[in-house]
Parts: C-alpha cells; sequence; structure tokens
C-alpha cells in the first residue's frame, strides 16, 4: 500500500490559486523531490498531501485509498504510517529533545521505558545529535531544531516519510550527511519519501524522482536521469532554475 | 454592521461547540491523558493559589467592615454582619471572584500555550502524527479547571471568612463568637451545592473559551496576544451571565 499518487490537486487560497491541477505518482523506496522556487507551492502541496490542507479539488492516493474521503478516525490510522518533518521544525517546545523524538513511541508502542530510550538514542545519533535528549528546543539552533525534528520523524520507522528543506540553513557538510541519512532510510526500509527542496545539490545527490512547480503549476516530471540527459529540452523555467544553481553549465 | 456582527458570535459559537464535540473523539490512551491531567491541574493549583489567598482575604475583611458600617441600628445583633458576610462568601463572592481571577490568570495561560502552538505549527505536527490535537489539547486543561476550580472556590471561600473574622476583631465590629453565630444561623447545605454548581460552570467557561480562541489563532507571536486577551474578556463575560442566569435558575 506504499504506493502514493495524486491526482489533480488544485489548491485556492481565496482569490490566490496557489495550486493548478497537480498530478504526480511517488515511487516506494525513492527519494521523490518537489523541487521549485520560493513561493512556488511547495509546502501547500505537501500539507496537501498529508491531510493539514484540503485542496479544492483531487484526490490522495495511500495505496488504492483516496486519503481525502476518509474520516477523521481512518485519516489518522494512515497518518501513524507517516513521518514529517516541518520547514518550521514544530519541535514541542514544552519538552525535552529526548521527549521529542520520544513522544511517538509513547503514544502508539507500547515499549518499555528503556527500549524508548535506546530508540531516541539511535536516532538522535543518526542525525548527528548524540546526547542532546536533556536539551530544550529553545536552546538549539535552526539547523539542529531541524535534525531534531527529523529524528521525530523517523522514530516510529515510517512507511511514508515527508521532509520539507530538511537541509536549508546546514553547513554543507550537515547537509550532506541528512541528505545520505534520507537517502539511507528510504533505501533500508522501502518508505517512499518526499522532499520538498530548493538545494539543487540535495537533488544531484539522492534525488530519483523529480516534479518541478513553478507558479503552482507542474511544470516538468521525471527521473534525474531524463532531466540532466537533455537539458536543452526541458521547460526554460527549469533550464533557468538550473542554471543559476551553478550545477549545470550554463 | 450589527446583523454581520451577529452572524459572526453565531458562526463564532457554532465553531466553539464543534471544537469542544471534537475534543471528545478520539481519545488516545488514557495513562498520556492522566499525566497531562495531572500536570495541568498542579499547575492551575500553583499558579493561582497565592493570589487566591491574598483577594480573599482582602474581599472577606472589606465586606465585614462595610457590613458593619452599613447596620447602624442597635436593634441588629452583631452577628448578623457574620451571616452576611458568609452567605455573600458562599452565593457569590468566592465563585465569582475567584473565577473572574484565574480568568485572567489560568485562561490567558491556555489560549497563548495553544495559540503558540499553532502558531509554531506544533498542533499540525500533532495532527500529522494521527493525534487528534483538539483532544489532546484541550480535554486535560478542561478536566484540570473543572475538578481543581471547585477546590479553589473552596479555598477561597474559607480565606474570605478568616479575612472576614480577623477584620472584625481588629476595627472591633464583631468579635469571633457572634460572627460564627452568624455564620451558623442562615446557613443551608445547598448554598455550599449552589458555590461548586457555579465553580464547575466557571471552569468549564474559562478552559473551553480560552482554549477556543488559543486554537483558531492564524498568524504569529502579535495574533497570540491578542487571542490571550480576547480570551480573558470573553471568560469573564461569559462568567458574569453565567452567574446571573445560575442565580435565576436555582435560587
Ligand atoms: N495559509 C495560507 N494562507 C494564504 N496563503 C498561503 C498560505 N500558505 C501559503 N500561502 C501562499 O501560497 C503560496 C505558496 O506558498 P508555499 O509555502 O507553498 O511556498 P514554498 O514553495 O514552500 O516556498 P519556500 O521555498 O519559500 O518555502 C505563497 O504565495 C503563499 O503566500
Ligand atoms: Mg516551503
Amino acid at each position: 500500500m506504499s504506493q502514493l499518487r495524486i491526482e489533480h490537486i488544485s489548491k485556492w487560497f481565496g482569490r490566490q490559486h496557489v495550486l493548478h491541477d497537480i498530478s504526480f505518482t511517488f515511487q516506494p523506496g525513492q527519494v521523490n523531490m518537489i523541487i521549485g522556487p520560493s513561493g512556488c507551492g511547495k509546502t501547500v502541496l505537501l500539507k496537501c498531501i498529508v491531510g493539514l490542507i484540503t485542496p479544492e479539488e483531487g484526490k490522495v492516493y495511500f495505496g488504492d485509498i483516496n486519503f481525502l474521503d476518509l474520516s477523521p478516525e481512518e485519516k489518522r490510522n494512515i497518518l501513524r504510517n507517516l513521518g514529517m518533518l516541518f520547514q518550521s521544525s514544530a519541535l514541542f517546545d514544552s519538552m525535552t529533545v529526548g521527549e521529542n523524538v520520544a513522544f511517538p513511541l509513547r503514544v502508539f508502542t507500547q515499549q518499555s521505558e528503556a527500549e524508548i530510550q535506546d530508540r531516541v538514542a539511535y536516532c538522535l545519533e543518526r542525525v548527528g545529535l548524540a546526547g542532546t535528549q536533556e536539551k530544550y528546543p529553545a536552546q538549539l539552533s535552526g539547523g539542529m531544531k531541524r535534525r531534531v525534528g527529523l529524528a521525530r520523524a523517523i522514530a516510529l520507522n515510517p512507511q511514508y516519510l515527508f521532509c520539507d528543506e530538511p537541509n536549508s540553513g546546514l553547513d554543507p557538510l550537515t547537509a550532506r550527511r541528512i541528505d545520505e541519512l534520507i537517502q539511507e532510510l528510504t533505501e533500508e526500509f522501502h518508505t517512499t519519501t518526499v522532499v520538498v527542496t530548493h538545494d539543487l545539490k540535495s537533488v544531484m545527490d539522492m534525488g530519483q524522482r523529480i516534479l518541478f512547480l513553478y507558479e503552482g503549476r507542474a511544470e516538468w516530471q521525471g527521473s534525474k536521469e531524463d532531466m540532466l540527459r537533455e537539458i536543452a529540452a526541458l521547460p526554460s523555467n527549469l533550464q533557468a532554475f538550473l542554471k543559476a544553481s551553478g550545477l549545470v553549465r550554463a | 454592521m450589527l446583523m454581520n456582527l451577529i452572524l459572526k458570535g453565531f458562526e463564532s459559537f457554532g465553531e466553539y461547540l464543534l471544537l469542544l464535540r471534537r475534543s471528545f473523539t478520539g481519545l488516545l490512551r488514557f495513562r498520556l491523558y492522566w499525566e497531562l491531567w495531572t500536570f495541568e491541574s498542579i499547575k492551575i493549583g500553583r499558579d493561582s493559589l497565592f493570589l487566591v489567598t491574598i483577594i480573599s482575604l482582602f474581599t472577606g475583611a472589606v465586606t465585614t467592615v462595610q457590613t458593619a458600617y452599613q447596620i447602624v441600628s442597635p436593634f441588629i445583633p452583631k452577628s448578623t454582619i457574620g451571616a452576611i458576610v458568609s452567605t455573600s462568601a458562599i452565593l457569590e463572592l468566592a465563585p465569582t471572584i475567584t473565577s473572574l481571577v484565574l480568568a485572567g490568570r489560568v485562561g490567558s495561560n491556555i489560549a497563548s500555550q495553544i495559540g503558540s502552538m499553532r502558531v509554531s505549527e506544533q498542533i499540525d505536527a500533532l495532527e500529522v502524527m494521527g493525534i487528534n490535537s483538539a483532544t489532546y489539547l484541550i480535554l486535560p486543561r478542561l478536566f484540570g479547571a473543572i475538578i481543581f476550580f471547585p477546590v479553589l472556590v473552596i479555598y477561597s471561600c474559607f480565606i474570605i471568612h478568616v479575612g472576614g473574622i480577623l477584620a472584625g476583631m481588629i476595627s472591633g465590629a464583631v468579635n469571633p463568637t457572634q460572627f460564627v453565630i452568624g455564620i451558623r444561623s442562615f446557613y443551608e447545605d445547598f448554598q455550599i451545592i449552589f458555590m461548586l454548581i457555579k465553580a464547575f460552570t466557571f471552569g468549564f467557561i474559562i478552559s473551553t473559551v480560552s482554549a477556543y480562541q488559543g486554537y483558531y489563532v492564524r498568524g504569529g507571536a502579535l495574533e497570540v496576544g491578542n487571542a490571550s486577551t480576547r480570551a480573558v474578556v470573553i471568560s469573564s463575560l461569559m462568567i458574569l451571565v453565567a452567574d446571573y442566569v445560575l442565580a435565576q435558575l436555582l435560587l
């Protein structure tokens, strides 16, 4: 049931048409990337998929089930297989780092305290923050919060992993480590991973399927290889986007 | 203009009721709520005890001195002062003043806590985990309030009596024995029940109205501040209305 497909998603905020008829299939066991310039609707699309924003039109299929048709209770059952890293990290600021990561485990598993602490230590170590359990979110830098957010998102080994800008604001080394981690997890647990980014270095590192959004429209989609094979054949705004990053020749 | 305002009022009230209903569905595991409930209750008690003590003590003292001032006739026994102070304390002062004070303290706290969780996407994070954020955030605070408000009101009522007796003694208006005789002469069990019904109702109003204000904040820190002020104003108004309605219905 781990294929994720969206069909004809449209979203308006008042009179602003933010998403225009977007369809895409996210592949399991792969890192699917949504790329595009700032303000093009990437975060809104991600929130439409996980049910935080309801699109006016369209369908979101988790496996064969249209998520948008489900009752709140049925939606929650699907959401429990899903981990999400928010652009703003969204850590619970009344809890320590350790409690943040332990939270989904406490709510949804029957694990003992020792098992939970082991899992928390393991997740924090994987994001390079071993030993920070006792700190509060307010004591962390933006990049550290992002990484705690990722640790919390992967605590339950989700089938679907959504990351909104996982490495913006991180130094290049840490950014690459996070990319590697996301890629490893995707392969290890065959998760359907969706990464939103405007960092083309990430795309080159781990992108497999790519959806390019431009002013709320799906301008181009395909595999990374397709994208790099013939740059001249791509839509001009995607070409400009790629060239501006300096990663492909102008 | 007025019509719009009324419609908006009804819309908010409907939204408030829907949120309440939602907060009673999709419960997770009991232990989680138990912990949250204990935490919220301790916080309500700890945050309010000092303030309630001071205000009750002075309310009792002032009521006694003023009642003594109004009773000039030598034919009215001094114990009447005790009776009047005690009845007002039980029926009105303890539940209403305590709740108005707590509307400022507990209400603004609930609204700003939930509101800041809203604007920093923490509520979204709960929802994405498959947790009913309304239940998770509102239920423990609601139960904390409806159980601990009565406790605080009983405490306040006791302190008002203490304040009254002390003021009577210090001013020489009425001695403690007469005061207690007065308390006894008018006392009925129903008055205590009435007081507890009020406390329960006011606790319900403050926690749910404030949670509602916080839950639907849109924007940033500024809006959280506004929501917190609105929580205090609206719950205070609703307390006064409910106070009147309960008096009409039950007395
Ligand atoms: N809750 C909202 N209400 C109204 N408009 C919104 C809301 N959320 C987003 N928008 C608008 O939708 C558009 C797309 O926003 P979105 O956050 O998806 O951009 P983005 O692609 O994620 O950009 P970035 O890379 O900077 O994060 C923007 O024009 C934004 O103003
Ligand atoms: Mg975004």
